[in-house]
């Protein structure tokens, strides 16, 4: 099956040839959604193909290396298109092509009667492409080029409705502070040049081993890699632009804004998990950025109204956490979120488009209310996936995050475990807060005129199957450790590393204590969902309700002022140096100048020498005669 | 100073008076004429070098041909009022200056380069100079060339018909 | 008979004077006949040459040149014929059509 595997890029990048230079000639439109959704269809077919492949060979040698073409061969450094497919990347082809599918499906029902609904087929294609391209690269310039691509698919995507200026400014920005990103990533990727002499996993990774621990050039190296994860994975310091993102259609926050395209800076740490285990500073940074990040996301969703932020601070919340689990060593853990992650934050994310879509595009929450009996088959997923996302056994997303919580407990501090489960309670209440003032309640929207109806089936099968995997998806991890001994050939020795690193020695009743947290982490779950209970079930008094706590719903609301602070002081001063200094001087006066001053010689100098040409003849013969004067001498005296 | 030499003395003088005399007069039809006294003069400097052949071909062609051309010209053209031929401004002063330099590096030279160049006709002077060794050279070694002037020639008498003709209104 | 050095310096003579004459003469006609008077001077350089080193290329070119000075002087004066029907005037100087 592995001559399959480059039929698992070409599969969508045919469907965004065909989408994108015949699309304007479709009679009918709906081909464009057919087109996109099969393409990625078959290529989760072949995905899975490959993968029962890999399930059949042996545990240390499931990674099948496929060279495509060289692509830059200079002096030592030689880099191809050719992909690695292991244990990592499999999982993540899974969820990019299973995920996408069902999102494509949801598409065709969501996007229905929109103009660009070709457009958004053929951006969406381009995506999975590029995203493909991202995971399943067996060198970094690969990986950034997938990179720089899904960047790419997620401007055009946000400003997909580039009619309203508000959609435009939030792709610019999303693709600006992506940037600041990728400057780190390009950076590393130079310095991984000097250190190793090469792009290449196979070639990094084992001179890396030698290299020890704590090594300035691996130091830098994971440094900037991070960085650049910070800005595709929305954590602190450029996580700003993930919530300006909602701007763009639904279907295209579900896929790249909370399943794929975030999750491309934990692919690339646990992918390179070695380089940072042996960065233990790095490390530090990450979990300490990680549980910020998680808390501070948290905290702003507390009271958010629109229904499609709330989500999208849950997405950054939760990202912080698949960090975290990254930061103490536990790249399996950090990987099993994703998963799960991706299962659940998709459904909520479709479920909201479809209550937006069942409520005409109206997306403020307090405008919402008692959509229970008017939307059931998606009060039903949602309410799965909050369980979910909230932690609650036998739900995905118990078991995955109780794991990072348990990893951060032993591999971590008691302080970072406490931070985790503080997020946990405020991402149960946030939650649930969300579902009752949308599902419970009375109805606060005008009950008169088209009431909402329950979405068709392109948009309710996904949701299903999507809820079901967010029931079901977490026993992969911890009850049967699937994942974890799936992942070990690839993540074993990083997370080796950082335990001899850490030198904590096994404390005494250690299952014991994990027993314990997981019943607290139960607790914390279920108390915050009592407390939405107590105060959102039934009340609709809510606005004066949050203003009595003062100064924490204005900080929580107003997003604690971060895109104001960075106004004031990175993007004002950039602008002024820019117009008054660079424009004005050295654009106009210097480069002009010598531009024009140039220009200005030459016709000065040519005015003098125009006069030369009298056009009488005599003085030409004069000037012929003279000159013959001055050959003729040269040659006698010299 | 042998007889050979006063002759050459004469007509060399000649030959340069005249030529000065050209270059000076007012009006053209006085400078046709002396242009045709130094064309003869060189047609004697030319026998006394054995050039026979081609001191005829010069009174014949240059004296007689082109000169006769020129002269119909100037008739033809029926000028009045002839400008004088020289100012003296500065421009005057510099080419003069021009010409006086390379006329003296010239001079320079040749009596410099005495000793090097052959002091007396060669021994077959004589017969080079003569009709029969040119013309079997210009119809055997030379024909092309020679052809080929031919074909200038039309050229040249077609070109000054049709540039020279009144157009036809 | 004198030396070969002789015959170039009136050759380099007459071929000064005719320059001097290009240069200064105001009538068209007038320059035209300087030429030739150059053109001349060359002639006798290249049969001075020819007759003293015994090679008679110099006076096959002497021929030729004749030649070829006999078709000038023709097309020549058909262009000074051309010019005054135009500009009714052979003065050199008002012929400044070329000037820049």
């Amino acid at each position: 099956m592995t001559q399959l595997i480059p039929y698992i890029v070409a599969a969508p990048l045919v469907g965004f040839l065909i989408n994108g230079l015949f699309g304007g000639k479709y009679k009918n439109k709906a081909i464009a959604g057919w087109v996109g959704t099969l393409a990625v269809t078959i290529s989760f077919i072949m995905a899975c193909g490959v993968f029962f492949d890999m399930l059949s060979m042996p545990a240390e040698s499931r990674a099948i290396h496929y060279k495509l073409l060289d692509w830059i061969n200079v002096g030592k450094v030689n880099v191809g298109i050719s992909y690695l497919i292991d244990q990592l990347s499999i999982i993540f082809i899974l969820i990019i092509t299973g995920v996408g599918a069902l999102i494509h499906l949801y598409s065709t029902g969501y996007m229905k009667g929109d103009p660009g609904y070709t457009r958004f087929f053929t951006y969406l294609n381009l995506f999975i492409v590029m995203m493909l391209t991202l995971v399943m690269a067996d060198n970094y310039l690969l990986t950034f080029l997938g990179w720089e691509g899904v960047g790419l698919c997620s401007y055009l995507l946000i400003g997909f409705w580039f009619d309203e200026n508000k959609n435009n400014n939030a792709a610019k920005k999303a693709f600006i502070v992506n940037r600041v990103g990728d400057f780190g990533f390009l950076v590393a990727m130079g310095v991984m040049l000097v250190a190793f002499g090469s792009l290449n996993y196979s070639d990094i990774f084992p001179t890396a081993l030698g290299m020890g621990s704590g090594n300035t050039m691996l130091i830098i190296i994971t440094m900037m890699l991070f960085l650049g994860c910070t800005g595709k994975s929305a954590q602190i310091p450029l996580y700003i632009w993930l919530p300006d993102a909602m701007a763009g259609p639904t279907p295209v926050s579900a896929l790249i804004h909370a399943a794929t395209m975030v999750t491309s800076g934990i692919y690339l740490i646990a992918r390179s998990n070695i380089l940072f285990a042996l960065s233990p500073p790095t490390l530090e940074v990450i979990s300490i950025v990680a549980i910020c990040t998680a808390l501070l996301a948290a905290m702003i969703a507390l009271f958010q109204n629109d229904i499609k932020k709330v989500l999208a601070y849950s997405t950054v919340s939760q990202l912080g956490y698949m960090f975290l689990g990254l930061g103490v060593g536990a790249f399996g853990a950090g990987v099993f979120h994703v998963m799960t992650h991706a299962f659940f934050k998709a459904c909520l994310f479709l479920g909201s488009g479809a209550v937006i879509h069942a409520m005409h595009h109206e997306q403020d929450m307090q405008k919402m209310g008692g959509l229970k009996k008017y939307l059931p088959i998606t009060f039903w997923t949602f309410m799965l996936a909050t369980l979910a996302i909230a932690g609650i056994p036998p739900f995905a997303g118990f078991f995955s995050k109780d794991e990072i919580l348990w990893k951060a407990f032993s591999q971590g501090s008691a302080f970072l475990w406490f931070l985790g489960a503080l997020g946990a309670l405020m991402t149960a209440f946030y939650m649930f807060r969300a579902v009752y003032l949308t599902f419970y309640g009375k109805e606060r929207f005008d009950t008169g005129h088209h009431l909402p109806h329950e979405v068709g089936p392109a948009m309710w099968i996904p949701l299903v199957v999507l809820a079901g995997l967010s029931v079901v998806g977490g026993l992969l991890g911890t009850p049967t450790n699937a994942l974890d001994s799936w992942l070990a050939p690839v993540v074993e020795k990083g997370e080796a590393l950082v335990l001899a690193s850490k030198s904590i020695p096994t404390p005494p009743f250690a299952s014991q204590i994990e027993q314990l947290l997981l019943i607290i982490s139960v607790l914390v779950a279920l108390t915050g969902i009592v407390i939405a209970t107590l105060y959102y079930k039934r009340r609709t008094t809510l606005a004066a309700k949050e203003k009595n706590l003062g100064a924490v719903y204005t900080l929580s609301t107003n997003k604690f002022y971060v895109d104001e602070i960075y106004d004031k002081t990175i993007i004002q001063p950039t602008y002024t140096i820019s117009n008054s200094f660079l424009y004005k001087i050295v654009d106009v006066k210097i480069i002009d100048g010598i531009v024009n001053g140039s220009a200005a010689s030459i016709d000065w100098i040519s005015g003098i020498i125009r006069k030369i040409q009298t056009g009488i003849v005599q003085n030409y013969a004069v000037m012929i005669v003279v000159g013959i004067l001055v050959l003729v001498s040269y040659v006698l005296i010299f | 100073m042998a007889i050979n030499n006063i002759i050459f003395w004469i007509l060399a003088v000649g030959a340069i008076i005249s030529a000065l005399l050209m270059v000076t007069r007012k009006s053209a039809v006085p400078s046709a004429l002396m242009l045709i006294v130094t064309f003869c003069f060189l047609a004697a400097l030319y026998l006394t070098l054995n050039a026979q052949f081609l001191a005829v071909v010069q009174v014949a062609v240059y004296a007689g041909a082109i000169m006769v051309l020129v002269v119909f010209v100037i008739m033809l053209l029926n000028l009045r009022g002839e400008v004088y031929a020289i100012t003296g401004n500065w421009k005057t002063a510099v080419g003069l200056l021009a010409v006086t330099g390379i006329l003296a590096q010239m001079i320079a030279v040749f009596v410099m380069a005495n000793d090097i160049l052959p002091k007396g006709l060669h021994s077959k002077s004589t017969e080079l100079g003569t009709v029969e060794s040119i013309g079997t050279k210009l119809y055997t070694s030379y024909a092309f060339p020679f052809e080929m002037a031919s074909i200038i020639l039309i050229a040249a008498a077609v070109g000054a018909i049709v540039l020279a003709k009144k157009k036809l209104t | 008979m004198s030396s070969l050095s002789n015959y170039l310096i009136v050759s380099a003579i007459l071929f000064m004077i005719g320059a001097a004459g290009v240069m200064f003469r105001k009538n068209v006609i007038v320059i035209f006949m300087c030429v030739e008077l150059m053109l001349n001077a060359v002639n006798l350089t290249l049969i001075a040459f020819s007759q003293f080193m015994g090679d008679q290329q110099g006076q096959i070119l002497v021929f030729f040149v004749m030649t070829v000075a006999a078709a000038e002087a023709a097309v020549g004066l058909a262009i000074v014929i051309s010019v005054y029907r135009n500009k009714e005037t052979i003065e050199i100087d008002k012929l400044n059509l070329l000037k820049g």
